[in-house]
């Protein structure tokens, strides 16, 4: 099959490997119909995620139809549509079973390597995140193998697009979760959204979805402000005026109720974490990653909530704790429970309150996937989020 | 452990005290740390060794080139301060555990596993599930109702000692040290409790040995891997997951991009291989590409 693979940094590219097959009784093998790159993928392609191998294949956000299962996978069969959230959970461990789904205890072969670097005990697998999170092959292939099927595989059985339900693998409900963590009350808050990369499109729709009474959103990039705009989103451009200020004005002096970090370690919302490998990528990004974050507490509304979908990989400082110690805030972050969304927001968009289809702005094959890692990664041509057809023949123009 | 080490320690550091003599009565009371410290005491010929280098490095250092003679004074008298000192930089950099009183090396780590106590406790007092618990293990063999021998896959070979259960409490935790004359001294003890909140059982492993080669000789283990605190993490892990999945997750034998990668560097070509050999799936199922 065809599959992009990781060839080192600044280096991916189209090569044919072996299809997956079954390694375990309850594991799944789906063709992919739809694919996608997160933003959390051009950490990978920069090299800033440590543990990546070479020939490992990326994408995390996929879905297609099941093709063979293992003998344990009692709930999906061949021919199902599904569709499958980036993070691998076991169903069984404490975590899964209080719906903390990535925080899984159990689905990462690799944890010591997490947990060299972030202590404790590590968190779930990923699909194609580097091997600190398994080195479980991505999905941004012909085929994908799906460990814990029947956890992971989520059945499509309304005839919606695969534009319509792919971005409930992550970035939706991305956005939603960290909507969701700001407890918003309705016809009350005020909600500022720093970054209006996907992550933040969603999180700013779902904090319209959860009621706020306004939703501001912090960018520079104009195609992604005018985005925002169009769902009745207020917009600030950083570059023109000072955010601070401008924050200030439209919440009458007290700042928004509740703000959502969706940047986090490179300008691009989400993502799976891994530490910062390197002072060079410190000397190179802590300035808008500071920036972000510091703007967020500096912003937020007294007894406000600082939500962080945006991807923190290493050690911060220069944080302005004092200004989050005197007003009280509440930090909510952490990779999304995928999981726990795919069902109350798949019955949002079969009834119409959102059609996540909006943020695409880029079509192409498979084949074409290197170039178009390059234009997202530049934001070129408006580009704020692609979808791939694995198996469409190559156009010759993305 | 010579016997006259194995005086009880009680209320003096509770760990070890219940871990070779373990009445049933010490685990009533709240389980208390292993008492030790972070780094490891160097034995008095490792200080001397030091201190020797670190004289000889501060003498080189009295001539020659300015630059040369600041690094070699510098280093000598680092050095010359280990060893006065006592600890080894480096096992403290690493975290090693020592005991402060018997110069063990102190291995502990714990996992919750959704599993009633009881279950678990019951595999592990099967002695013979050891080595299937902790990698380490070559074998385990129960020579009678308290004594085993124990087999460790060595880098040359492997090591044998005999063992004696000490401590044994149904559904709690099981205590055992090596016999007087063991290669490695060593001894442990595995307890049992229950998780607040209906989580299952807690299980905390603890050991302890004498490192062979003293503190030099468990920084070396642990840079290459072999330490005993490593395979721990890695054993308990997998018996929860045995326990809670009954398999291990894994990636071994999924496909990548890396026999193409491996395949293009020995034959030293840009040109992209074709790695798989079997027909692809889209063909076996007779769909069009």
């Amino acid at each position: 099959m065809k599959a992009l693979i990781w060839q080192g940094t600044n280096k991916v590219g189209i090569e044919t490997v072996p299809d997956p097959t079954l390694l375990l009784p309850s594991d799944a093998i789906v063709k992919i119909t739809s694919t996608a790159i997160c933003g959390s993928d051009l950490h990978l392609l920069d090299g800033y995620i440590p543990s990546m191998e070479k020939g490992d294949i990326m994408g995390h956000e996929f879905m297609g139809e099941v093709v063979e299962v293992g003998r344990d996978v009692k709930r999906l069969k061949v021919g199902d549509r599904v569709i499958v959230p980036f993070n691998i959970a076991c169903g069984l461990c404490d975590h899964c079973t209080r719906g903390n789904y990535s925080a899984c205890d159990n689905t990462n072969p690799n944890h010591r390597m997490a947990e060299a670097l972030y202590g404790a005990v590590s968190g779930g697998g990923l699909f194609g995140y580097s091997h600190m999170y398994g080195g479980y092959a991505g999905g941004q292939a012909q085929y994908v193998r799906v460990p814990f099927a029947d956890v992971g595989g989520f059945k499509i059985e309304s005839n919606l697009r695969d534009d319509q339900v792919l971005f409930l693998t992550d970035i939706f409900p991305t956005g939603y979760q960290a909507a969701e963590n700001c407890q918003i009350v309705k016809g009350r808050d005020v909600v500022a959204v720093f970054g209006a990369g996907p992550v933040g499109q969603f999180a700013a729709r779902s904090a319209q979805m959860l009621g706020a009474a306004k939703v501001i959103i912090v960018d520079r990039v104009p195609e992604r402000l005018k985005m925002a705009e169009a769902a009745g989103i207020e917009t600030i451009n950083y570059e023109q005026t000072d955010v601070l200020i401008a924050l200030r004005e439209a919440t009458g002096g007290r700042g928004p109720d509740h703000v959502i970090d969706a940047v986090g370690m490179e300008a691009h919302g989400h993502g799976p974490g891994a530490l910062v490998d390197t002072a060079k990528q410190k000397m190179r990004l802590s300035f808008d990653r500071i920036t972000a974050l510091r703007w967020a507490i500096l912003s937020c509304a007294k007894g406000g909530t600082v939500s962080m979908p945006g991807v923190y990989g290493g050690l911060i400082d220069k944080l302005p704790m004092g200004a989050a110690f005197a007003k009280g805030l509440v930090f909510r972050m952490g990779q999304t429970h995928t999981h726990r969304y795919v069902r109350p927001l798949l019955a949002h968009i079969e009834k119409g309150d959102i059609d996540p289809s909006f943020v695409i702005t880029h079509r192409a094959t498979l084949d074409e996937a290197p170039e178009l890692y390059k234009t997202f990664r530049d934001k070129h041509d408006g580009c704020i989020k692609v979808v791939l057809d694995p198996w469409g023949q190559p156009t010759g123009k993305a | 452990m010579p016997a006259d080490q194995q005086e009880p320690q009680a209320g003096k550091i509770g760990g070890r005290g219940s871990a070779v003599h373990g009445s049933a009565a010490s685990f009533e009371d709240p389980l208390e740390p292993q008492a030790s410290t972070t780094g490891a005491s160097m034995s008095l010929l490792e200080r001397g060794v030091v201190a020797v280098a670190g004289a000889t490095l501060a003498t080189l250092g009295l001539r020659g080139h300015p630059f040369a003679r600041i690094a070699l004074m510098g280093a000598g008298i680092g050095l010359t301060i280990v060893a006065v000192q006592g600890k080894n930089p480096l096992a403290t950099a690493l975290k090693i555990q020592q005991d402060p009183e018997t110069g063990e090396t102190l291995v502990s780590d714990a996992v919750t596993i959704a599993k009633p106590a009881d279950a678990l406790y019951a595999i592990w007092r099967k002695l013979e599930n050891l080595p299937q618990l902790m990698t380490h293990l070559q074998e385990v063999r129960v020579l009678d109702e308290r004594r085993s021998h124990w087999t460790v896959k060595a880098p040359v070979g492997e090591v044998g000692w005999d063992a004696e259960i000490t401590a044994d409490e149904p559904g709690q935790r099981i205590a055992w040290q090596s016999l007087p004359g063991a290669s490695v001294e060593n001894s442990g003890e595995v307890i049992f409790r229950a998780a607040p909140g209906k989580r299952g059982t807690e299980v905390i492993v603890r050991l302890r040995y004498k490192a062979p080669g003293g503190t030099a000789g468990a920084v070396v283990a642990r840079i290459a891997g072999q330490e005993p605190s490593q395979q721990l993490r890695d054993d308990l892990m997998r018996f929860k997951r045995e326990q809670e999945l009954g398999f291990a997750p894994t990636t071994e034998g999924q496909t990548s991009g890396r026999a193409a990668h491996e395949a293009k560097k020995s034959a030293g070509k840009g040109e992209q291989m074709q790695a798989d050999k079997q027909a692809p799936r889209a063909q076996k199922q007779g769909e069009a590409q």
